[in-house]
Formats: C-alpha cells, sequence, structure tokens
C-alpha cells in the first residue's frame, strides 16, 4: 500500500511541477517568473523526499537541505535585484 | 510489513500531493502576482513539510533512528519559503508591477507621501536637536 500511494503522490506532485513550469515560461511578469521558480524548488524537494523513500535509502536527504538553501538564496538575490537593481548593498542609506 | 506507521506515512504523504497540486492549480489559476504569492508561500510550504515529515516518520520505522537531515530541512523551509514570498512580493510592488483591476484595496498606494511626511518630520527633529546644542 505504501508503495502505491506514494508512487500516485510522486506522480502528482510531478505533475504540478510541470503545470508550474508553464507559469514559469509564460508568467507576464519577471516576479511572476522568480516564484514559479522557487515553488519548482519546493516541489523538488518533495519528489526527492518521496524518491528516498520508494528507494528505502537515506543518502539523498542531504539534496533535500542543499535545495532548500539554493531556493532561498535565489530567491532572495532576484528580489534584491528587483527592487534596488543590485545584489550586494555598499551604502546603507540609499 | 504494515503497521499503523504505514497509515500515518501515507496519510502525511498523500496530504503533501494534495497541497502541493493545489500550489499548482493556484499558481496557474490566480489573476495577479501578489495572489500568486499566497499560493506559492503558504500551500507549498504545507505540501513539502507534509510530505517530508511522512519522510521522517518513514526512516523512524525503518532505521529506527530520528534522522536529523529531514528535521533540519523541515525547519529550514519552514522559516525560509515564506520570507522568500513576503521579499519577492514586496520587490515585485516597487518595481511597478500593476494590481489586479479588481482588488479593491492598496495598502501601499500613498506610500511616497507618507515617507515624504516621515522625513520632514525627522529634518525638523534634527534641525532642533542642534539649535539645542
Amino acid at each position: 500500500m505504501l508503495d502505491i500511494v506514494v508512487s500516485i503522490s510522486l506522480v502528482a506532485v510531478v505533475l504540478s511541477m510541470i503545470g508550474i513550469v508553464y507559469r514559469v515560461i509564460k508568467g507576464p511578469t519577471t516576479p511572476d517568473r522568480v516564484i514559479a521558480l522557487d515553488s519548482l524548488g519546493i516541489g523538488l524537494i518533495s519528489v526527492i523526499g518521496l524518491i528516498s523513500i520508494l528507494m528505502r535509502t537515506s543518502v539523498f536527504l542531504e539534496v533535500i537541505l542543499l535545495l532548500g538553501i539554493l531556493a532561498f538564496i535565489g530567491t532572495v538575490a532576484f528580489s534584491k535585484y528587483l527592487e534596488k537593481g543590485e545584489i550586494i548593498q555598499r551604502d546603507r542609506d540609499k | 510489513m504494515t503497521g499503523i506507521s504505514d497509515f500515518i506515512i501515507v496519510f502525511f504523504v498523500a496530504v503533501g500531493a494534495f497541497f502541493s497540486v493545489v500550489t499548482a492549480i493556484g499558481l496557474i489559476r490566480l489573476p495577479d502576482i501578489y495572489s500568486r504569492t499566497h499560493a506559492a508561500s503558504k500551500s507549498a510550504t504545507l505540501g513539502v513539510m507534509c510530505i517530508l515529515i511522512g519522510t521522517l516518520i518513514f526512516f523512524f520505522t525503518e532505521e529506527g533512528l530520528f534522522n536529523s537531515r529531514v528535521v533540519l530541512g523541515i525547519f529550514f523551509v519552514l522559516i525560509t519559503a515564506p520570507v522568500g514570498g513576503h521579499l519577492i512580493a514586496r520587490a515585485s510592488y516597487s518595481s511597478g508591477v500593476k494590481l489586479w483591476e479588481k482588488s479593491i484595496q492598496d495598502d501601499l498606494a500613498n506610500k511616497e507621501e507618507y515617507e515624504e511626511k516621515n522625513r520632514k518630520i525627522n529634518a525638523e527633529k534634527n534641525q532642533i536637536k542642534k539649535e539645542g546644542s
């Protein structure tokens, strides 16, 4: 039962990621694309959790941490770029 | 082996997959960036957290140890995903993305005016302080 439900959930999550890719491609503005990419990274995290249940190994679990950090840093960098035009701020008063 | 733990894992994984599908539907169907932020930050966080809790319980029953990497992943996603959603919504407002035309309230509409007023008040305060000293 576990394997069947986990497989069905894996298919559902991957299909929802394909739906998010539609928003990445079409999204009318840049923030739409950024937020869709963020949710794509979160979807990848859940795919990796489900795959490690299916394969019964715990060796993929570092990837969860790494993907979470990368998705967050990417979103923060993009939002700083959109807001100010520079990613690393030197003058704090601007 | 089908124990009670399997039912718990199945419940969490199914709920997580459901919320992932809800995220995708929200991102595709909602009208503007500010409402899409809700779908991407709330339901995506809940979905991935449910799936990771299922993974945590699975490895707890399979290997008999509490996997600290999954716990760290859960906490990290819980902290960072809403923060990312908030940051990108704020950045999109200040880069000039329009609201949906049926939105009824824009709390940041007179932000410039308000900041100008604050700046004037602060300048007056500084002036008084300088004269006093």
